[in-house]
């Protein structure tokens, strides 16, 4: 399952242009230039944006600056989703780049969570990892884990590392051949027209007679308002209608590792 | 894992097989007859049919099973006749055997069975000990007996030649009936018979033991059992102390048989030179009240079944204790119960006469966890195009003077299924049948052929049977209920609600029946075409009567014996037309599986399943489109979302990314030993994006920090060194390769050791580019630990002037575990394993521990391989205890290892590393070199000395072997060929371009046969079927060159050429003798381009000189170099040795990869050697590398010598090519540039 180093390496080094512009009322020495960023999709919005902060600092006072969020087209970005699906969830009919405008004030407290450090997305993600391992192994694996190995995958993320973070990430993703699968499958559902957070529930690789389930199975299942009326072929391409997410470990490899569990 | 066969029989005596890799029950075609019982091991399968023989079905197989016949022609020289037939009166005859004792003339040599003929003439053997001898094959000496040699002397008053015949088994995929013998006391019919034994003597000879019930209870053991012999020559009576029902022999040295009474008894003190056994223990029954009535056996494991269908395991069971220490009640009832190869274990049960598999027995688990049901259909049940031979198995077989007794017995599905389906008038036309009644025999005769020959319609409609009988067959499983029945209890499972079993007056009564008229015979029969069929289980007399076998009188008396229960198959409702096979007996010895097989028996119940699973599974090609189909998506969306943005700035910097961790290193310094070190990986991008990275050493020295450094991309070589102490590797460089020295680190954990290989093995394949599977040209190497290593060569490596030193080559490793391994250019490579089995690459990498990133997707699987382990037992003499285990001071351990130096014992010898699991107890091994005694030991005047296999007066201390098999399981490219076992292989080395239709790959088996393989192409590298090429004797050794030159070398030593071979005539016609260097015995040959070298035992390598077009076996052999184990030749002619003893700058190691330099076409021999990696390496073959040297350096140079380039040109009768060489003309072209180098 993590052995398809092409499909892996496409999806870690997945990149979103984005366009960071300040928001008009905040308080500048000088005009703010527009930044632009190459964002990677696996990773968290507060992660990758020092640049952009250090960016605009340079032309704000020190008595302005607040807490830094992003907003787009008036909706707050949730910090804690990964870019990818924050981009596929709001803007992936738009033209690219993205533009994000960035805020320093009034946090909006009830949209979002605050991110002071890095450790509270580390924290965040980890807990993600755990519960996709749960999941996948009883959590067996991540347990078995030391520290360090922790500290790899995080830091394998946080320096945007493909091979640091899978040569841990590949026993997340293992199990015994004779099991054919995973015990459940990690998996959020978010939809941008909805009032749940995500859609989250048990669902085993196999079904109850041995046949691997597909990835439009699981839609069917568990959100069938996102299934076209016509085949499940057709599925496939129009995926992107109704963002899937895997609760970390597979860091919203969306789409891809559900087909490849099919196949097997 | 190879598939092989579950064997079965149902209750009409049908057999069928199921393959481990198929869901079909398949019908055994050939049986012309019911069978009672059969007993199957992996080559072969007997039965006892129900005319009362015992018939032998050999397996069909690409490796012919011939026997060879000797006798010895004997003259003595007088002065009138000079040599001649007339012997003194008191020398032997003049046809002999071997020892002169025996007349044999040719013409007592008979076939021994019809199953057998004859391959040829008989001839004289032209060999003496390896050396050739003359035309006619005498041998000579002074006297009988004496030492023979190939030269007339002048002493030479005798002389003698071996005449040698081969005859060949040609039953095979068939039923053969052992003759009954005419001598001896005549067995009266067998009730069951057992075969099993194949391991307790070593593999090679095939030895089986069979072992057979005879009716009135007598026990039988059948002799001489071989793989060339396989029908074995005698029956022996072994005496018992009571009457046997029934018995069975495991894979090793268990033998148990039930008595009557209810009783087991063992069988002790079989061996090796006794595999009869020497004397029968008795074990009481399970349960106080209930007799056993069956019994099971395995490696290890003895299960019974008592009257009342409970099934028992016994505990503590092994080859020091047979009998075992108690018995466990398990669930479940059976009828009868079958152990397998390893332990596995089938029953029957008696509810739905399913046959069912025991679950989860395992090494540490023998009795298991559950049953479940087999559940597949049988190829009658559903193909169509099998009612033909429906037909005529009716037609033939079940006809004759058979009843139905419709008042009686039950309904039976299955003969609903058959008749329906019997082909045309089958059926339809009984009302017209009556004309061919009363011509049963000829009629029956005739329908066979007709449906067999496909022309069913017409013969049908006039000359076929009445009806598709319904076999009918005693089965077992009604002897198990005869025994019941003798013991008064009754054991119905399924209650008959009507027509109970009183078997004396039914089998009389049947008897009575059959001898009444046709006509019965067919109203019975329209009845059954127009009503449900109904019919009893019958009866011997039956099948008797129809081959007109003995008096009517005498059959049915033996009917009356044996067929005496009516078997009621149960009420009419639970048996459907769909309904499950009704099973009689199983026999699971020649069927491998273990525990963690996965097998496709169970949960498909007929078509319907598999036509769900069909349209469920998602093939191999599917997966692949659907796979390109993500990919292309996501390299669309990458492009979408970042062609036009690729200015932009990245979010995350690359920076450096250190690994680090805590190991040992074995210190440079003296005393070397493990310190505890620190150790890192910084891992950067380099300016053009490749990757590097370098190693850190830090350790201490005399108190002060120091760090010890290696520039990733001057890493040749990661060698795993696992052993059950520490898990270490070795890092090589150029420089530590020359020093003979490398890195050498140890990991606290396996995983962590994994982990850190798996890392630097992606980071050395980074810095060098290398990703993907070995190119076709690769070099391919194994260590003496059976690891793989793989080579890309570059063109310089074999550049004439300046190669690239070969201790520079990169190696990385491929998971799998081999002991010879074969490629050619075209990217055909094979590999053998410890186990001898073949394996061919699929063309993956990685596997093994590298795994996700640094292995290929598909291609991996799963690669076993079994080996021993071997310690030795140590004794000297002492005046008052003779041998004892008591030895000097000074003496070696009494247990140790090979060398004395360590001392191994049973207990704590472990397996190779924590990967390899032992599978065997400790066994003496007889097969030591020098010979042993009875038991195994050999004799020498002291440690350390030359062991010989007899005792003698100087005799002092002795030793013997034991050994013991251990078994690894990994992961790599590798499938398995079955099911041939090999010792070599050869491919034919060509060049890159050559566009050979069929690759010419040759092996040699484990027993010694050459072979011939057919079908190997590009596309299928695994190659079709086996032709066997005849020789006089086992051959060890075998090379292919590029024109289809074939050398080999026997186990003698002997060496041969073979003749004629070419892509038309891929098997050649005929072997030459080649003389061996002068006292040397020759033990592996290499033939690469033009060049032919061998190595003898000695560890010599030696060149062939002569060698031309138009005498390809050449003239004399030239020494070349000493401390050689293995030479592999090249396309190119290059050569490149294992070599044992080479000294570096720091230490010496033994089994090194070394090329020779200086070799050119017109210098085949090279001059001088240029040492590679080593330390441990056992194998090398450059076969693949056709890769010539850079055409720049090969003009410069013959700018630089352009007299010489003509001089070459003009003389083109030299080239050592053959004319006839299918090289392409652009190498010929390349030969004659070469000879202006060389020139």
């Amino acid at each position: 399952m993590a052995d398809d180093k092409d499909v892996l390496r496409d999806v870690w080094f997945g990149r979103i242009p984005t366009c960071f512009t300040l928001y008009q009322d905040e308080v500048t020495e000088r005009e703010a230039e527009p930044f632009y960023l190459l964002l990677p999709r696996v990773s968290y919005l507060t992660l990758v944006t020092d640049k952009v902060k250090k960016h605009f600092l340079r032309i704000m006072k020190q008595e302005d600056v607040e807490e830094m969020w992003f907003e787009y087209e008036g909706l707050p970005l949730k910090w804690h989703y990964p870019i990818g699906v924050l981009f596929d969830l709001h803007a992936s009919n738009t033209a690219l780049p993205w533009s994000v405008t960035v805020h320093f004030k009034t946090f909006p407290e009830r949209d979002l969570l605050h991110c002071p450090t890095n450790s509270v997305i580390e924290a965040h993600f980890m807990s993600g990892i755990k519960e996709a391992d749960a999941l996948k192994h009883k959590g067996q694996v991540i347990n078995d884990m030391q520290k360090k190995d922790h500290k790899q995958l995080w830091m394998g993320l946080q320096n945007d590392k493909f091979d640091q973070f899978w040569a841990m990430n590949r026993k997340l993703m293992e199990y015994p051949t004779e099991e054919g699968g995973f015990r459940y499958i990690p998996f959020r559902i978010y939809q941008a027209m909805s009032d749940r957070p995500f859609i989250q529930r048990l669902f085993r690789p196999v079904s109850a007679d041995g046949v691997a389930h597909t990835l439009g199975d699981l839609l069917k299942e568990m959100c069938p308002s996102a299934i076209p009326q016509d085949d499940l072929r057709s599925l496939r391409k129009r995926a992107s209608s109704t963002v899937l997410r895997k609760t970390k470990g597979a860091l919203a490899l969306t789409i891809i590792q559900d087909k490849s569990k099919t196949v097997r | 894992m190879p598939s092989s066969l579950l064997w079965a029989v149902d209750v009409y005596g049908r057999v069928y097989s199921l393959s481990t890799a198929c869901q079909l029950w398949e019908q055994c075609r050939d049986a012309h007859l019911e069978f009672k019982r059969v007993t199957s091991v992996q080559q072969c399968c007997w039965g006892i049919a129900c005319d009362h023989n015992i018939y032998l079905n050999v397996h069909a197989s690409d490796l012919p099973i011939r026997y060879q016949e000797e006798t010895f022609e004997n003259q003595r020289w007088n002065p009138v006749d000079g040599f001649s037939d007339r012997l003194l009166p008191s020398d032997r005859w003049q046809w002999s055997d071997v020892t002169g004792l025996d007349h044999q003339p040719l013409e007592s040599f008979q076939l021994p069975s019809e199953s057998w003929e004859w391959e040829g003439d008989w001839y004289a053997d032209e060999n003496i000990g390896g050396e050739p001898t003359d035309k006619t094959g005498w041998t000579y000496a002074i006297d009988f007996p004496a030492t023979y040699t190939k030269d007339k002397k002048w002493n030479s008053c005798v002389r003698r030649r071996r005449w040698i015949r081969y005859r060949r088994y040609k039953a095979r995929d068939t039923w053969a009936k052992i003759p009954s013998e005419e001598t001896g006391p005549l067995p009266d019919p067998f009730s069951d018979i057992s075969c099993g034994g194949w391991e307790v003597s070593e593999e090679p000879a095939g030895r089986l033991s069979l072992w057979a019930v005879s009716l009135q209870g007598k026990v039988w053991f059948r002799d001489g059992i071989r793989h060339d012999n396989p029908e074995g020559s005698v029956w022996e009576e072994v005496s018992i102390p009571g009457e046997v029902v029934q018995i069975s022999c495991g894979p090793v040295d268990l033998v148990w048989a039930v008595l009557w009474e209810g009783q087991l008894l063992v069988r002790e003190g079989i061996g090796r030179d006794c595999p009869k056994g020497s004397s029968w223990v008795v074990v009481d029954s399970p349960s106080p009240e209930v007799g056993a009535i069956h019994v099971a056996v395995g490696v290890n494991v003895v299960w019974a079944i008592t009257k009342d269908h409970k099934v028992w395991f016994r505990r503590g069971v092994n080859s020091h204790n047979p009998c075992g220490s108690g018995w466990i009640g398990m669930v479940g009832e059976m009828v009868m119960i079958n152990v397998g190869l390893n332990d596995q274990v089938w029953g029957i049960n008696c509810e739905d006469r399913a046959v069912y598999f025991r679950q989860g027995v395992t090494s540490s688990e023998l009795s298991g966890k559950a049953w479940k049901a087999v559940s597949v259909p049988r190829d009658s049940d559903r193909s169509h195009s099998s009612a033909s031979t429906n037909s005529m198995h009716s037609a033939g077989c079940f006809f004759g003077g058979e009843v139905r007794i419709q008042s009686q017995g039950s309904v039976l599905s299955d003969l609903d299924s058959d008749s329906e389906r019997a082909p045309g008038g089958g059926l339809l036309s009984d009302p017209e049948a009556p004309a061919a009644v009363a011509a049963v025999d000829a009629a029956a005769a005739a329908a066979a052929a007709a449906a067999a020959s496909g022309a069913v319609a017409t013969s049908n409609a006039d000359v076929d049977i009445p009806k598709p009988r319904i076999p009918k067959v005693t089965s077992d499983s009604f002897i198990s209920e005869l025994v019941s029945d003798r013991e008064g209890q009754v054991g119905r499972r399924d209650g008959p609600p009507s027509g109970p079993s009183i078997p004396e007056e039914e089998g009389a009564e049947r008897d009575e029946e059959s001898k009444e008229p046709p006509t019965l015979v067919l109203s019975a029969s329209q009845s059954v075409g127009l009503q449900d069929p109904q019919w009893s289980n019958v009866d011997l007399e039956e099948a008797q009567t129809h081959l007109a076998v003995g008096p009517p009188a005498e059959a049915a008396d033996t009917c009356s014996l044996s067929s005496v229960a009516t078997y009621h198959l149960g009420l009419e409702e639970l048996y459907g037309p769909d309904e499950h096979p009704l099973w009689a007996w199983v026999s699971g010895g020649g069927c491998s599986v273990d525990s963690h097989t996965q097998l496709n028996w169970f949960n498909s119940t007929g078509m319907a399943s598999s036509a769900q699973s069909m349209s469920l599974s998602i093939t191999p090609a599917q997966s692949a489109a659907w796979r390109k189909q993500i990919f292309e998506q996501l390299s669309e969306r990458s492009k979408r979302e970042m062609e036009n943005f690729r200015h932009y700035e990245q979010a995350i910097e690359q920076s450096v990314w250190v690994k680090k961790g805590a190991m040992q290193w074995w210190r440079d310094w003296k005393p070397p030993k493990w310190v505890d070190v620190r150790f890192a990986l910084e891992q950067f991008s380099g300016v053009e994006g490749n990757k590097d990275g370098i190693l850190f050493i830090y350790y201490t020295f005399n108190e002060e920090k120091k760090y010890l450094h290696a520039f990733v991309n001057e890493v040749t070589i990661l060698v795993p060194v696992l052993n059950d102490t520490k898990h270490t590797f070795a890092i090589y460089t150029a420089e530590r390769t020359k020093q003979r020295w490398p890195i050498r680190l140890a990991a606290p954990t396996e995983l962590e050791m994994h982990d850190w290989l798996a890392l630097l093995s992606v980071s050395c394949c980074d810095s060098r580019g290398i990703h993907g599977p070995p190119s076709k040209q690769a070099i391919w190497s194994l260590t003496c630990k059976g690891d793989i290593f793989v080579s890309e060569p570059t063109p310089e490596l074999e550049a004439s002037l300046y190669p690239t030193p070969c201790d520079q080559m990169f190696w990385r490793q491929v998971g799998g575990h081999l002991r010879i391994i074969e490629c050619n250019s075209l990217g055909v490579v094979w590999g053998v394993g410890y186990d001898h089995t073949a394996w061919v690459y699929t063309g993956g990498y990685g596997g093994g521990f590298f795994q996700g990133l640094a292995s290929s997707t598909d291609n991996i699987y799963t690669q076993t391989d079994v080996k021993s382990v071997y310690i030795y037992e140590n004794q000297r003499w002492n005046p008052v205890t003779g041998y004892a285990n008591k030895g000097l001071p000074t003496d070696r351990y009494m247990w140790s290892d090979a060398s004395g130096l360590h001392e191994c014992t049973k207990a704590n010898t472990k397996p190779p590393s924590p990967h390899w699991t032992w599978v065997s107890d400790w066994a003496i091994d007889y097969s030591v070199s020098g010979g042993t005694d009875r038991e195994g030991w050999q004799y020498a005047a002291d440690f350390p000395a030359s062991y010989h296999g007899h005792k003698t007066l100087k005799d002092f201390v002795r030793r013997r072997r034991w050994a013991r098999k251990c078994k690894l399981a990994t992961t790599g490219p590798w499938l398995e060929v079955p099911p041939i076992a090999l010792s070599d292989i050869t491919i034919l080395p060509c060049g890159a371009q050559s566009t050979h239709e069929q690759v010419p790959l040759w092996a040699i088996s484990n027993k010694g046969d050459v072979l011939c393989r057919l079908g190997v192409t590009t596309q299928t590298p695994a190659g079709t079927s086996w032709l066997h090429v005849g020789t006089d004797q086992p051959f060890k050794s075998i090379s292919i060159g590029t024109v289809h030159q074939v050398w080999a070398i026997a186990r003698d030593g002997s060496t041969f050429y073979r003749g004629s071979v070419s892509a038309q005539n891929p098997a050649g016609d005929c072997w030459y003798h080649i003389p061996p260097p002068a006292k040397q015995k020759l033990k592996q040959v290499s033939v690469g381009r033009t060049s032919v070298y061998t190595v003898d035992e000695n560890g010599n390598l030696w060149y062939r000189h002569g060698v031309t077009p138009s005498y390809p076996q050449g003239s004399t052999w030239e020494h070349i170099s000493n401390n050689v184990r293995k030479v592999s030749l090249g396309p190119l002619d290059q050569v490149w040795i294992i070599a044992d003893k080479v000294q570096g700058s720091h230490s010496l190691s033994c089994g090194t990869v070394c090329r020779r330099l200086g070799v050119q076409p017109m210098e085949p021999k090279g001059q001088s050697w240029d040492y590679g990696i080593g330390g441990g390496w056992d194998h090398i073959t450059v076969r693949a590398n056709s890769t010539e040297a850079p055409r720049i350096s090969m003009a410069a140079a013959a700018v630089a010598a352009p007299p010489h380039d003509g001089l070459a040109q003009q003389t083109p009768p030299r080239s050592p090519l053959p004319p006839r060489s299918p090289l392409p003309t652009r190498s010929q072209e390349t030969e004659i540039n070469g000879d202006a180098i060389g020139c």
